[in-house]
């Protein structure tokens, strides 16, 4: 394999700093991925070299940056094999894509009674923006269970799977415990009894590349930033024909046909959901990091990633009062994790004092802690500028908390 | 910043052995200190007889500071009149986020200057100052406070 880590690690400058005195472990890439010189390039050269609002002017800067705007726009249809670039809408992140769905599909389609289905694993952009439309249309949320720690009962799946369910919304990756949901069964279930399917793939594009169409899902959305893109930027790729029935979500320019007094007539997709000025730079910038990834390779990524999350579970398993929660196999390189005795963020601060940046809380999760019987945990999440000495630093000083506490 | 001033082993100790750690059924006053950012709740009860404090305990989930924070303040307020229980809590705010460090009299102060290590950790004040808010919120009459 050919897996220069020096040079990836060279491309991130943010991990060449010390932080209170140590080298820099960033080790929370699931909350938000660093950034590589040629994303915080591409972006620089929008700004600095032919900076303009997009379809509007017919100047030459303009023009120059409608067709980087737009290129964007095919280069990331081409990363996740949408069968069209204009299925894929850039919006503000996961959140909004959800947001978006739920609103503009959910008032389409929702009424008293129907049922939306998620799971107890979800992120809560993927329970609240639904609670928010089933309050509007009288619709009623319900969620598949967990059967095994940190894994979706797929009986109680079947049960709950209804003539009342309109619409699936499931993650595809757990972001508190890396589980890989069994998504494209899912769909083939949802989609036998004509229910289409959303999927939150924020935590699964970091990881392995997409294939919408091969998924078959309805709706498939992620944020950039997790993605080593820019914060503020994220994708709603819709099926065509789903998309093209749905009623515009906010109003504004870029997306109007004519506009009078009486009556405003509509663009087609995706300008139809993309009211005002977009988030041009942030587009632009997550391109150039599925070039970043593409040219580092998946599979490349995925060989790394997963010695790296051997590596560290083994070494965490030692310590007797660390108990990692969630499946074995079938996980992305996240280790979501308690300590007898030792509360997350305490955990989360002593290796802070170490330069090492992990996540301690219930990770926007708070259903999936319940469920779990605890109220938050600590998170390691592993990345591909993550390494095998960083991850004994982390050990050390486990054993250290261990220590700390125990006496 | 040094990791021992926030572990001290006051807090360690009040951590692993939180004092008044239970519910309390004749309580006159509680109210629930929730912390959204991590999830912890802390419930604090109070039974006032007069304007005295003649019981106080805490129950609930959290932090070593939270915990620690919660058991050293039920110590310190148990058996005071409302009146110094408002100059203490006072106090401890201040100790705790005031832009001045207040002098400390450890004489006076006692085992609570041990929270004085959490100025140096922003992060972590506002597990420091849940179940004070709390039990402010529990004589106030409100039975539910967050710290956003
Ligand atoms: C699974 C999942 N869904 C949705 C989100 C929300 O992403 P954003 O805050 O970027 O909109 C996150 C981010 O934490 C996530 O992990």
């Amino acid at each position: 394999m050919s897996w220069d880590i020096d040079s990836i690690r060279r491309d991130f400058p943010v991990l060449s700093q010390t932080v209170r005195g140590k080298p820099l472990v960033y080790f929370d890439s699931a909350a938000s991925a660093q950034k590589p010189r040629q994303v915080v390039e591409a972006v620089d050269a929008y700004y600095t070299t032919y900076y303009a609002n997009i379809h509007r002017g017919v100047h030459e800067l303009s023009m120059r940056a409608t067709d980087a705007y737009e290129a964007a726009r095919k280069r990331i249809a081409k990363a996740i094999h949408a069968a069209d670039p204009r299925e894929v809408i850039f919006v503000r992140g996961a959140t909004e894509a959800i947001n978006l769905v739920a609103s503009s599909w959910g008032r389409g389609h929702l009424s008293k009674g129907d049922e939306i289905l998620i799971s107890m694993m979800e992120h809560h952009a993927n329970i609240v923006s639904w609670q928010l439309i089933a309050e509007q249309t009288g619709a009623v949320v319900k969620a598949i269970p967990m059967g095994e720690e940190g894994v979706l009962d797929m009986d109680a799946f079947d049960r709950l799977l209804s003539d009342r369910t309109k619409i699936l919304a499931i993650g595809h990756i757990s972001n508190a415990l890396g589980t890989v949901h069994p998504v494209r069964a899912m769909v083939d279930k949802a989609h036998a009894r004509g229910i289409p399917v959303l999927v939150d793939g924020a935590q699964a594009v970091p990881h392995m590349p997409i294939n919408v169409q091969e998924l078959g899902c309805d709706f498939y959305v992620f944020s950039g930033h997790k993605v080593f893109g820019p914060t503020g930027v994220g994708v709603l790729y819709g099926r065509g024909e789903v998309l093209e029935s749905m009623p515009p979500y906010q109003g504004g320019g870029e997306m109007i046909r004519s506009v009078s007094i009486e009556k405003t007539t509509f663009r087609d997709i995706p300008e139809r959901f993309e009211a005002g000025t977009p988030h041009i730079a942030g587009a632009i910038g997550l391109a150039a990091s599925f070039d970043y990834l593409e040219g580092l390779g998946w599979d490349n990524i995925h060989a790394w990633e997963a010695s790296l999350l051997a590596y560290a579970t083994e070494r965490m398993e030692e310590i007797p009062s660390v108990r990692i929660m969630g499946p074995k196999d079938n996980k992305a390189s996240v280790i979501s994790f308690v300590m007898e005795d030792v509360h997350p963020h305490d955990i989360a601060t002593v290796l802070d004092a170490e330069g090492i940046a992990i996540r301690g809380g219930h990770h926007c999760a708070q259903p999936l802690m319940r469920a779990l019987g605890v109220s938050s945990t600590a998170r390691v999440s592993l990345a591909p500028y993550n390494t095998k000495e960083e991850v004994d630093t982390l050990i050390k000083t486990l054993q250290k908390i261990h220590t700390m506490f125990a006496e | 910043m040094d990791l021992s001033d926030l572990y001290q082993e006051i807090i360690l100790d009040h951590n692993k052995h939180p004092r008044n750690a239970h519910d309390m059924s004749d309580a006159t006053h509680s109210a629930e200190g929730y912390n959204p950012l991590c999830g912890d709740e802390i419930k604090v009860y109070l039974k006032l007889e007069g304007d005295r404090v003649v019981d106080i305990s805490f129950k609930g989930e959290g932090c070593a500071i939270s915990k620690a924070s919660a058991s050293l303040m039920t110590e310190r307020l148990k058996g005071k009149t409302l009146a110094e229980l408002g100059k203490e809590s006072a106090f401890v705010l201040d100790l705790l986020s005031a832009e001045e460090e207040p002098e400390l009299d450890l004489g006076e102060v006692g085992d609570l200057a041990a929270l004085s290590g959490v100025r140096q950790f922003p992060a972590r004040i506002k597990c420091a100052t849940l179940a004070w808010h709390a039990v402010d919120a529990a004589l106030a009459g409100e039975d539910k406070i967050s710290t956003e």
